[in-house]
């Protein structure tokens, strides 16, 4: 079957294209660019760079602007995945999402409309066995923003190894935040993946941060031999 | 020994993780002993050596079970627990002759519950996850025991504990699975 992936930089959706690309044929990569900040569906921090990580991976992308307002993105979401279709034949959509009822409903009911599959590979996993397959699997993870307590500035650009996944373990019993960053604790951005023929460096990046919220803009980076 | 059937598309498919994985979760962590089999390669021994079935759902697109209704023949006389989820429950109903109707939902929505049942712990209604596009005609003699404003959400068996829930259970209702696990522990 081949498919297109719903794509945001970060972990999830790359690690929801790996395992289908372990089953299925991955076909393109959707990326939905938005201009809220605030957005409810798309993760908007160094979505520019989703060009720089489907090169690495040698994978093409269809990407598709957005006012990022409520409900009227779901219709660009919807253009994005028309697109697919009609360049790359797509027959069904991935997602990365974990947890998010909001998210997979109005995945689910887009692709019922346009008579996609979809598949969430992620959908309700177990979080302690993700995160230690995402590092065991070799993906490099960084946290690219910070949205909650107890993180401070130093987590922005933190690679997510072994160690930073013990403090983050930590943190989830201790503030009863997820492990995965699913509840909109922390984002992420991947370096590395096990289907990158590729990795990405970042050669320039500013950090905002102020009271437990910030972003790492990453402001130049390219792609170097593994 | 719970057996956990796969009822998706194809062996170890890309919907296994969505629809199997939570429920091995939800077993895993209540201590339940259980195995897995998709439903094209559950064995007579197997299904003899159980002590309950869950039968798992599918994507939305994905009804290939449907065009094989002799593998499920042997819930006619399992006569043990069977939780049916979703196309799991479809399954379920279709091998005591129960048909389908076009009833079409996604996302959370209010169940009500009908008739009191130890899988429901008391409760009289709650919000439950959904992801279909056909109910189940109620088999004859089934009871049903929970609606939703559009359709059957629940039934079950007149006499022996075998249940269908059109709702996902492992989305926010785990408390389902896990009362239905005592019931197991009950008729042992």
């Amino acid at each position: 079957m081949r498919l297109g992936v719903l794509f945001s930089g970060g972990k999830d959706s790359l690690f929801a294209c790996w395992k289908a690309m372990q089953q299925e044929e991955v076909a393109c990569l959707i990326t939905v660019v938005s201009q809220n900040p605030e957005s409810y569906m798309f993760h908007t921090p160094n979505i520019r760079l989703a060009a720089l990580q489907a090169e690495a991976a040698g994978l093409p992308l269809v990407e598709v602007e957005t006012a990022g307002e409520k409900e009227a993105e779901l219709l660009d979401l919807a253009r994005a995945l028309l697109q697919a279709r009609e360049q790359f034949g797509i027959e069904g959509v991935v997602t990365g999402a974990i947890l998010s009822v909001y998210q997979a409903t109005r995945v689910q009911r887009i692709c019922r409309e346009l008579d996609l599959w979809c598949f969430n590979p992620l959908w309700h996993a177990d979080q302690e066995a993700y995160m230690e397959e995402l590092i065991n699997s070799r993906f490099r993870v960084i946290i690219a923003g910070v949205f909650s307590c107890p993180f401070d500035a130093s987590w922005l650009g933190r690679e997510i190894d072994r160690r930073a996944l013990d403090e983050l373990r930590d943190a989830a019993q201790k503030y009863q935040i997820t492990l995965t960053g699913e509840g909109g604790e922390f984002e992420t951005f991947v370096v590395d993946a096990p289907f990158f023929s590729r990795r990405i460096v970042i050669e320039e990046a500013s950090r905002t941060y102020r009271n437990y919220n910030g972003i790492l803009r990453i402001e130049r980076a390219g792609l170097v031999e593994k | 020994m719970i057996l956990v059937i796969d009822l998706c598309y194809r062996n170890d498919s890309l919907s296994r993780a969505e629809f199997v994985g939570p429920v091995e979760r939800i077993l895993r962590e209540a201590g339940a002993e259980f195995a897995v089999r998709h439903y094209i390669a559950a064995g007579a021994p197997e299904i003899e050596a159980a002590d309950a079935v869950i039968l798992c759902g599918t994507a939305l697109k994905d009804t290939g079970f449907t065009e094989h209704p002799e593998m499920f023949r042997w819930l006619l006389a399992f006569e043990r627990p069977v939780l049916g989820i979703s196309s799991g429950m479809r399954a379920l109903a279709a091998a005591f002759g129960g048909g389908t109707e076009p009833c079409y939902e996604i996302g959370m929505i209010d169940v009500q519950v009908l008739a009191p049942d130890p899988l429901f712990a008391g409760r009289e209604g709650f919000r439950a996850y959904e992801l279909h596009e056909s109910a189940v005609r109620v088999p004859e003699g089934f009871i049903p025991l929970a609606v939703s404003d559009r359709c059957v959400q629940a039934i079950r068996h007149p006499s022996l504990p075998l249940y269908g829930l059109l709702f996902h259970p492992e989305v926010r209702n785990e408390w389902a699975i896990e009362q239905f696990l005592r019931l197991v522990e009950t008729a042992q």
